[in-house]
């Protein structure tokens, strides 16, 4: 049985960790939070996923960091230190991005909301704040903005799901049908003033991230609301658990599996948020060599055919029994229930329908490349 | 939490009701309550050999993989195909969901064993619960 972590002086807490364990979720450690990886009180991480698939779901993810850059050059930092083009935003839009280091590689991936003229904020992943902080520093010292670690400024709050626009209009007075996905707008939230509302996510749904004050008594309060504002949407707490499910489907990629400090973004096939026509930034340089010297590996989705499910790390064979890469994140998906991963292999098995195994205790389990994201959210209207 | 007086539990979470020389196994309400949804369980075939303390099957929820260990030594005669299609059975009743059953090679080994009441304070003590 899977040991529950003990709690050491060193594990950070959110504003809402009484709450959590208040409602009796399962903590365990991730990135060196103590966080609710599930609530079983409501069910449990299937009964989270399906809840944010078809009505709607609450999570606490204020582990997640954030960078603020503001001047005259914050602009011209944001561009050198991440792949996207941060010059096409308009104030109050955000892009998926990545901050790479010299060799192509992910410091992180972010992010990037532009808050006004010369204003940007950085989304970072908890595991990575550290790390990305001092690297942002390090590496935007020449240009005239301001960089501050606003990490431990906000409470997080992301309310995801079909439902989620109905359940956070209760709740502010800014006008949610007017915001677009990955856009940013500012209102009143639980009598809060000028809190930010950013029309973001983790999950393949629609969703909104909300930004407020990280003290305990207002967290816990403004969370309050917000589960009770979405008792008619079916609205149910979700942990780590099942954002992690959920991002699978989605395909969306996790620092320290599908991204990391030794693959590349071509390898990850996020192509589409790379904007090579930008002069220079961090990493173009060894990407554009890369580009012309061919992919080794390509990330793949991967459905079990035969009995078993992949899990992190598991190896991946062809048919003849050579090893030919790896998972990186492997689970059973509860909306799709199917048993899905994604793998690294090399291009020449990346097609689609191309048969592979997994390694799974000892054993070569039958799995076939498939179409990704696993999982996409209808189109409205 | 009540654990049947009228079973044996071990320290990995399984429990085991003896009649005779035959035997049934399955694992805790502490356990899958740990484990969360139980989505998968693989269990060895009818006719195998399975060792007391050693693993014979695992069984996954959506987030972990779990080893079983064998509670005694002997030969598996039937395992329940139930939980081939509804691994779930499992989390809506861990004490009465049976996973084998099994003839004992030396009944007296489960001596070796936990009472319901040594579990239960083992299980309090592990957990916090």
């Amino acid at each position: 049985m899977p040991a529950v972590e003990a709690t050491t002086p060193t594990v950070r807490k959110t504003a809402l960790n009484a709450v959590h364990r208040q409602m009796g979720a399962k903590m365990v450690e991730f990135n060196g939070w103590d966080m609710p990886v599930e609530y079983p009180s409501v069910g449990g991480i299937m009964a989270e996923h399906n809840a944010v698939r078809t009505g709607a779901g609450v999570f606490d993810v204020s582990h997640m960091g954030d960078i603020r850059l503001s001047g005259p050059q914050a602009l011209a930092a944001v561009q050198h230190i991440s792949m996207n083009d941060a010059a096409r935003l308009a104030v109050g839009q955000a892009q998926y991005s990545a901050l790479l280091y010299p060799q192509g590689t992910f410091v992180d991936d972010v992010i990037v909301h532009r808050l006004g003229e010369d204003d940007y904020l950085l989304v970072i992943n908890a595991g990575t704040r550290e790390k990305d902080f001092n690297w942002v520093r390090e590496n935007a010292r020449q240009f005239n903005c301001k960089i501050e670690h606003l990490s431990d400024d906000f409470t997080q709050i992301a309310i995801q799901g079909p439902k989620g626009v109905n359940l956070l209009q209760k709740l502010t007075d800014a006008d949610l049908s007017a915001v677009k996905f990955y856009w940013v707008t500012r209102g009143t939230v639980c009598g809060l003033k000028n809190i930010l509302i950013a029309r973001t996510g983790y999950t393949g749904e629609d969703g909104f991230e909300i930004y407020i004050p990280a003290d305990e008594a207002t967290s816990t309060r403004v969370w309050n609301e917000i589960l009770e504002a979405g008792k008619e949407f079916g609205a149910l707490p979700c942990g780590l658990g099942a954002r992690n499910t959920l991002r699978l489907e989605a395909k969306l990629p996790l620092y320290g599996h599908e991204i990391s400090d030794t693959i590349n973004v071509w390898e990850a096939g996020l192509d589409r948020f790379i904007k090579m026509e930008k002069p220079e930034f961090m990493g173009r340089a060894a990407l554009e060599r890369a580009k012309a010297g061919g992919l080794k590996c390509t990330l793949v989705g991967l459905e079990m055919v035969e009995r078993g499910i992949a899990r992190d790390g598991y190896k991946v064979f062809d048919e003849a029994g050579k090893e030919i890469g790896y998972v990186t994140s492997g689970s059973p998906a509860p909306f799709l229930k199917k048993n899905i991963a994604l793998a690294y292999v090399p291009p020449t098995h990346a097609a689609t329908g191309t048969r592979v195994k997994v390694e799974i205790r000892g054993q070569g389990v039958g799995a076939q490349v498939v179409p990704t994201p696993f999982y996409k959210r209808p189109k409205k209207n | 939490m009540p654990y049947r007086s009228d079973l044996k539990y071990t320290k990995e979470h399984e429990w085991i009701k003896a009649d005779g020389s035959s035997a049934t196994v399955g694992i805790t309400d502490y356990a899958q309550e740990s484990l969360g949804d139980i989505v998968f369980v693989d269990l060895p075939k009818p006719g195998s050999e399975i060792t007391a303390g050693k693993t014979f099957g695992t069984v996954e929820s959506v987030k972990a993989v779990s080893d079983l260990f064998a509670p005694a030594s002997g030969t598996v005669t039937e395992v329940n195909g139930d939980l081939a299609t509804a691994p779930e059975k499992i989390n809506k009743d861990a004490n009465s969901t049976w996973m084998l059953k099994m003839t004992l090679k030396n009944p007296a080994e489960l001596n070796n064993l936990l009472s319901a009441a040594d579990y239960e304070k083992f299980v309090s003590e592990e957990g916090g619960h």
